[in-house]
């Protein structure tokens, strides 16, 4: 299960991992599943560390795109914080290392807005809206940031 | 590298805000 050194390593440096399996475990899945609203598999939870759910992956996705979720849901978690410059830099780092992920347009956005957070400086918004002029331009991220050119 | 699993929920959860670290919770139906 997710034979891929990306992932097991992103995982394993940025969250306490836990499962819940449907067939092994079922008593389980149906505690959990009922506290986390997950009735179906797969579904993937990422906790704040009090527990609270602030991303959530259904159903199956190849591993690039699946990593890229893992690191756009921790990268939101940075940015509902507040770490503007922390979030920044790993949305930034999704779209750097796997471009052509579905996820790569939403952090592209949210890149942007981490730096306007950090800097209150509107031109990083006219920044991003001119990087989508080039880049995901189909996007529908690319029609969220076209007001800010 | 692999991923160490844990199946007691409710201690990740507790170790988890000891550590200030988030919980990747995988609900799974995957051959084990």
């Amino acid at each position: 299960m997710w034979p891929d050194e990306r992932v097991e390593r992103f995982v394993n440096e940025n969250f306490v991992p836990a499962r819940v399996h449907v067939k092994e475990d079922p008593e389980a899945f149906k505690k959990y599943g009922e506290k986390y609203n997950a009735h179906w598999t797969p579904t993937v939870l990422e906790l704040d560390p009090n527990g609270e759910e602030f991303y959530r992956l259904e159903g199956f996705l190849p591993v690039e795109d699946f990593l890229a979720q893992l690191m756009l849901g921790r990268a939101h978690m940075d940015f509902k914080q507040g770490k503007w410059d922390e979030a920044e830099k790993r949305f930034r780092e999704i779209y750097e290392k796997l471009p052509n992920a579905d996820a790569a347009p939403e952090a592209l956005y949210w890149a942007g807005v981490s730096r306007y957070k950090a800097k209150n400086d509107s031109a990083a918004l006219k920044e991003t809206a001119r990087a989508f002029k080039t880049r995901y331009k189909d996007s529908s991220w690319a029609k969220k940031a076209s007001i800010w050119s | 590298m692999e991923i160490n699993f844990r199946h007691d929920v409710d201690n990740v959860l507790e170790q988890a805000k000891k550590q200030g670290k988030p919980v990747l919770l995988d609900f799974s139906a995957a051959p084990m």
